[in-house]
């Protein structure tokens, strides 16, 4: 099994008004960038490469990095720069980029570029993951929506020539047009680092990423919609003539844990508090449906059974949707009334985790028996949790959780990608192997 | 008025192009905006008192074929001046509204000859130096038509409280074709005013005084392109001219083209 770290680096700045129920709407794209202060981002920056750090140390598997752009939600903008950071600091983790946002890059050769650089520094330990992005980063780098799923297939195949392709060659595409590929770097990792597919939604990229063999990550969506979609992933790959296991499964949830119960329900109600995600549900931020749905952005007719759950089509602009959905199948179409206290909504339905370790590992076995993934991340220290709530979480985790969750993972036998090889289902060589090896080689 | 008008679909190359025509008389082709042909409008049946009016749904847009490798305006210009051949239009009396102005002085810019009168009713195309055309694409549905009207009283008189679903569905796909084509530069070249000069169709520029989408500097950009035009204001309309004052469009597009 897998184990990796997130957090989403969010902007928080106590005094701007954004946290909590404070006055200041946290409205998606609806915010100025009027009162940033660099003082601030420096102290965050280097806050959220201390806890990565520290994350390694206490036996993380991987440090996960994502990339949104003109939101405090997510810090990281430029992710390739932190990556570039974490591959020199630390020794032994992954570095997962989850991930770079193909269709609004105009140079794709650029991208490939960054990735072996960070890939050799790291002497192997990247991994890569590519998404589509949502309507926010197609209005920040002003990418046309129509063609951002076309861009992403074009620039993947274009990387992955670029890495494993001798140059010079020339590509003439729709999209991307060079006239000299001769990138003067390659990927640490041969053919090429791993290849991991992040996502919430959309069928397309489910199919497309099952096609490939690539895991896929779902990020942070409901359980029951999230082993439906798993199934969805099985079904494409039985009919590409493999079968897909728990190498192919990645999930992200949210896990916070403390020290006492009591701590642990007030550093959780801050999964929801200031400048967390607006797209996931309970949250304080508003969204604008017309900025997550641009035009053309994602084929309506091609949606995961995610959007099953009214709230995760809600915080993602897709209530509309939903409702015709619905009303489609014959069923009532009742919007239900946001829950009283969203906190322990989140908490009942497994989307929040927060406890005592004893607490949290009974819950995160739940999970992993419901969902049988290989690959998980604990994404925590995020909305307005504090460095000292990240710090004390991390620390028990370390000490309790990642233990305990490693011995569930074997005795339900979850192998992740770096066990079994995704790309053959082959068991993958392990470090202690080698060692060995190389013993008995001595 | 005229309200008789039938439906049919011509054969392009690229794919079927679906129109509206109704009247006789001179031919006058109506180009619609950027969400859509909405049917037959009491602008086209004033008009078809005195003229034949066609109204083709713009390649993408309707019930016309999409050409997914159209990749700005000019392309969607090409196609209407060979959707005048197929209908063997002669040099023709194009009136564009909105983003079919915009159509429309592309088509005049690649072909002056083809157009024997031009009327633009609010057309983006021309990069306002003052100010910006309104981007439909960061704002919602709702909120893009009704600022296209003068106020909001217009635009529930004309749309009602809430579009109905197939209302929605037209604005949907009309704004991923628009996206198509022109989400950047927005609703602009820079590549259209250098040629309108030597563009002498007769040209009526026909803006709303309250034009909360494409500014009326617009008006002047174009009046200063175009030698041969004169700009009509209508003080109380906003952008959607010819369904705000239809009557009194109908008499200024007739007067211009014959």
């Amino acid at each position: 099994m897998f184990i990796g770290y997130f957090t989403e680096r969010p902007y928080q700045d106590p005094n701007s008004g954004y946290f909590g129920n404070t006055g200041r709407a946290v409205m998606d794209l609806g915010m100025s960038n009027a009162s940033y202060d660099p003082r601030l981002g420096a102290d965050l920056y280097n806050r959220y490469l201390d806890e990565k750090l520290y994350a390694e140390e206490m036996g993380f598997d991987g440090l996960m990095l994502n990339e949104h752009h003109s939101t405090p939600f997510c810090m990281g903008q430029v992710v390739n720069l932190e990556a570039a950071i974490l591959a020199r600091i630390t020794k032994r983790a992954k570095i997962v980029l989850l991930g770079n946002i193909l269709p609004i890059w105009d140079d794709p050769l650029w991208l490939a570029e960054d990735l072996s650089t960070i890939d050799m520094i790291s002497r192997g330990r990247l991994v890569t993951g590519w998404v589509r992005g949502t309507g926010r980063e197609s209005v920040a780098h002003n990418a046309v929506p129509p063609y951002n799923w076309d861009r992403f297939q074009e620039a993947h195949d274009f990387i992955i020539e670029a890495w494993t392709r001798d140059g010079p060659f020339r590509w003439e595409g729709e999209h991307y047009h060079y006239r000299y590929v001769n990138p003067w770097s390659k990927p640490y990792q041969s053919p090429h680092p791993q290849i991991w597919i992040p996502g919430v939604m959309s069928r397309n990229t489910v199919a497309w990423a099952a096609k490939h063999r690539y895991p896929y990550v779902m990020l942070a969506t409901e359980l029951g919609p999230t082993k439906d979609s798993y199934g969805y992933y099985d079904e494409v790959a039985k009919e590409e003539g493999y079968e897909a296991g728990t190498q192919h499964r990645g999930y992200l949830f949210k896990v916070h844990v403390d020290e006492t119960e009591a701590l642990a329900d007030e550093a959780g109600r801050k999964y929801v508090q200031g400048p967390s995600n607006p797209f996931l549900e309970g949250n304080q931020g508003i969204v604008r449906p017309f900025i997550q749905n641009l035009p053309g952005l994602t084929q309506r007719n091609n949606l995961l059974p995610t959007l099953t759950s009214f709230a995760a089509a809600r915080s993602r602009g897709r209530a509309e949707q939903f409702i015709a959905q619905q009303r489609a199948r014959g069923e009532k179409a009742d919007i239900p009334p946001p829950p009283k206290d969203p906190y322990a909504d989140l908490t009942k339905k497994y989307s929040i985790i927060s406890g005592t370790p004893k607490s949290v590992i009974k819950r995160v076995r739940h999970v992993l028996e419901t969902l049988r993934p290989g690959t998980i991340f604990f994404w925590d220290g995020d909305g307005a949790m504090s460095h000292e709530d990240s710090m004390r979480s991390l620390r028990l985790m370390g000490e309790e959780v990642i233990p305990a969750v490693r011995e569930i993972g074997k005795e339900l036998d979850l192998k992740g990608p770096f066990e079994v090889d995704p790309s053959t289902n082959e068991p993958m060589a392990q470090p202690e192997d080698e060692t060995v090896e190389q013993a008995a080689a001595d | 008025m005229t309200d008789a008008y039938l439906e049919r679909d011509i054969e392009l190359a690229s794919g079927k192009v679906h129109l509206l025509e109704g009247g006789s008389g001179s031919d006058i082709v109506m180009l619609h905006h950027s969400w859509g042909s909405p049917g037959w409008l009491p602008v086209h049946a004033a008009l078809a008192e005195r003229h034949r009016v066609v109204v083709p749904d713009l390649p993408g847009w309707g019930g016309s074929v999409r050409p997914a490798w159209a990749r700005e305006p000019r392309d969607i210009a090409i196609l209407t001046g060979h959707i005048l051949d197929a209908l063997d239009i002669g040099p023709a009396a194009v009136v564009g509204t909105g983003f079919g102005g915009f159509i429309a002085a592309e088509l005049a810019a690649m072909q002056p000859r083809r157009l024997r009168a031009l009327v633009l009713v609010g057309a983006p195309g021309l990069k306002p130096e003052n100010s910006d055309i309104l981007d439909q694409m960061m704002v919602s549905h709702r909120d893009y038509i009704e600022q296209s009207f003068r106020d909001r009283e217009n635009y529930v008189a004309w749309v009602g409280e809430e579009p109905g679903d197939d209302v929605r569905e037209l604005w949907d796909m009309s704004r991923e074709m628009t996206a198509r084509v022109t989400w950047k530069p927005y609703m602009f070249s820079r590549r259209l005013a250098p040629l309108l000069g030597d563009v002498t169709t007769p040209t009526l520029l026909v803006w709303g005084g309250r034009d909360r989408i494409v500014p009326v500097e617009c008006a002047e950009l174009y009046a200063a392109c175009l030698p041969n035009s004169t700009i009509e204001m209508v003080e109380d309309a906003g952008h959607v001219v010819e369904i705000e004052e239809p009557q009194r469009v109908a008499e200024m597009v007739s007067s211009h083209v014959d």
